[in-house]
């Protein structure tokens, strides 16, 4: 029902948001936990920057990261000098590109988790001379953890439905680049609406389901919290 | 009592034909290779017409895809054949209203001052880090430069270099940003008054490969609309054809 080359975007979809999720949840939650408990007066600036993708369009970010990637951009003269080449057409630029386009996703429910726990249970943690290793281990990650749920679905979703940023950086190489989203885009293109269908249908049942998982979840959530 | 009729008819029939002939808006999809030779030629033609010209640019296969969702345009410039072809089978053409309006040339081209040339020593030397094509299962410029590559013997060589833009403008983007070496792009994207702009290139003998024939159409919707027509006759006239000219296409 499927070609190959439909079934290797797929799988490179698969890959491309698992590795993203997992990065988002190392760098999302300690930005998440300092955004939560600061009082600086970066709070309001950093909060921009991290929502910054929300309201942006994705073509306008891939522009930019194509650029700032580029040969002459910060992040492609850094990569040249670690010895990286450039990013932009690899798996690992479509990584990079994704971390920064998914990021608002992961870290506002985290803040938000971390934000409902409040001050108290972590001073009567402290109390019992808790060190702050222990006391994120044994307090914040149990209590917050409808939130690192709620984030790493909404990690992965999104990044699966990732189109303009990796149109723009991606290059559309067969296994690296070309996502399921840019696979039925070229169906479209190419007016191969049969091909487009079937993948767009996948893509719908798919979306459709994980976010009906969340929900139900948020909601038995919601209820044992209530009890 | 009769010449007060014909007169009030004609003039009655002036002021019901003159705004259909005069600053009528035309609503044209251009394939975004054409994007600044049409800009060139609707100024003129809205000069000499008095009518408007709206300009809608991007790729010929979404263009298909919205014309037989209804997309309201008038006129159609493909960036190929196949697609006017598909058009004028699922009925949405006007009759006899197809032409060859522009026939494409392939450059290679670098951001880089004195990278290339202007032969295929380069391209052959490997000394490259991509190569930047337009796709070509959806452009007619990605299949000409699948052909130069196939002729010159290259194919499998540069195959890990390959860099696919969904159309020939992001294929220009990837080479302009300096993101890939070199790139195939279309001679209009970098030429301008028979210069080329920015950058080095090699403008490839056209006998690499198949020609790129470009067709326009008139759509059905606007069968009767006077002022779309005139646009494409005047895209037919020799004031076009010498801008079509100086960005580097050919014409029939």
């Amino acid at each position: 029902m499927l070609s190959p080359s439909d079934l290797e975007a797929i799988w490179l979809t698969f890959r491309v948001a698992t590795t993203v999720t997992v990065i988002l949840l190392l760098i999302g939650t300690p930005i998440a936990w300092w955004l939560a408990r600061t009082r600086s007066r970066l709070k309001g600036p950093i909060s921009a920057i991290v929502a910054l993708p929300l309201v942006l369009p994705p073509t306008v970010l891939g522009f930019y990261l194509l650029i700032a990637m580029g040969p002459n951009g910060f992040i492609g003269q850094l990569t040249q000098e670690l010895g990286l080449g450039t990013l932009p057409f690899t798996f690992w630029g479509l990584i990079v590109a994704s971390v920064f386009y998914s990021l608002p996703f992961v870290v506002q429910p985290i803040q938000n988790a971390i934000e409902a726990i409040g001050e108290r249970p972590l001073e009567v943690a402290a109390t019992l001379r808790a060190g702050s290793w222990d006391r994120f281990f044994t307090v914040v990650l149990p209590l917050a953890k409808p939130g690192f749920i709620t984030a790493a679905i909404l990690g992965f979703t999104h990044t699966v439905g990732e189109f303009g940023v990796v149109l723009m950086i991606g290059g559309n190489i067969p296994g690296q680049t070309r996502v399921v989203s840019v696979q039925i885009y070229d169906h479209v293109e190419a007016l191969e609406y049969d091909q487009a269908h079937k993948l767009a249908a996948i893509m719908i049942i798919f979306s459709f389901l994980v976010l009906l998982s969340l929900y139900s979840f948020q909601r038995k959530n919601t209820l044992w919290g209530a009890k | 009592m009769r010449q007060c009729l014909a007169l009030s008819s004609i003039v009655f029939s002036v002021l019901l034909v003159s705004p259909s002939v005069y600053a009528e808006a035309v609503y044209a999809a251009v394939a975004s290779n054409f994007t600044d030779a049409m800009k060139d030629i609707a100024q003129q033609y809205e000069a000499e017409s008095g009518n408007k010209v709206v300009l809608t640019f991007g790729s010929s296969g979404k263009f298909v895809a919205q014309i037989q969702h209804g997309a309201p345009f008038q006129v159609f410039l493909s960036a190929d054949q196949n697609k006017p072809d598909a058009l004028e089978k699922a009925g949405l053409v006007a009759a006899n209203s197809r032409f060859t309006y522009a026939i494409g040339a392939l450059a290679l081209w670098s951001a880089k001052p004195n990278f290339i040339d202007n032969n295929d020593a380069h391209l052959k030397s490997g000394d490259f880090n991509k190569v930047a094509l337009a796709n070509p299962k959806l452009a007619p410029y990605g299949v000409a430069a699948m052909e130069v590559l196939a002729g010159l013997g290259l194919t499998e060589s540069t195959k890990e270099k390959w860099v696919m833009g969904e159309n020939i403008s992001q294929t220009y983007q990837f080479v302009s940003t300096g993101n890939a070496d070199l790139g195939f792009v279309a001679l209009s994207q970098i030429m301008s008054q028979g210069q080329i702009k920015s950058g080095s290139s090699w403008i490839i003998p056209t006998d690499q490969y198949s020609p790129i024939r470009q067709d326009a159409v008139l759509l059905k919707s606007a069968e009767h609309n006077v002022a779309a027509q005139g646009l494409l006759d005047y895209l037919r006239s020799d004031k076009a054809r010498s801008i079509i000219h100086s960005y580097g296409y050919q014409t029939e």
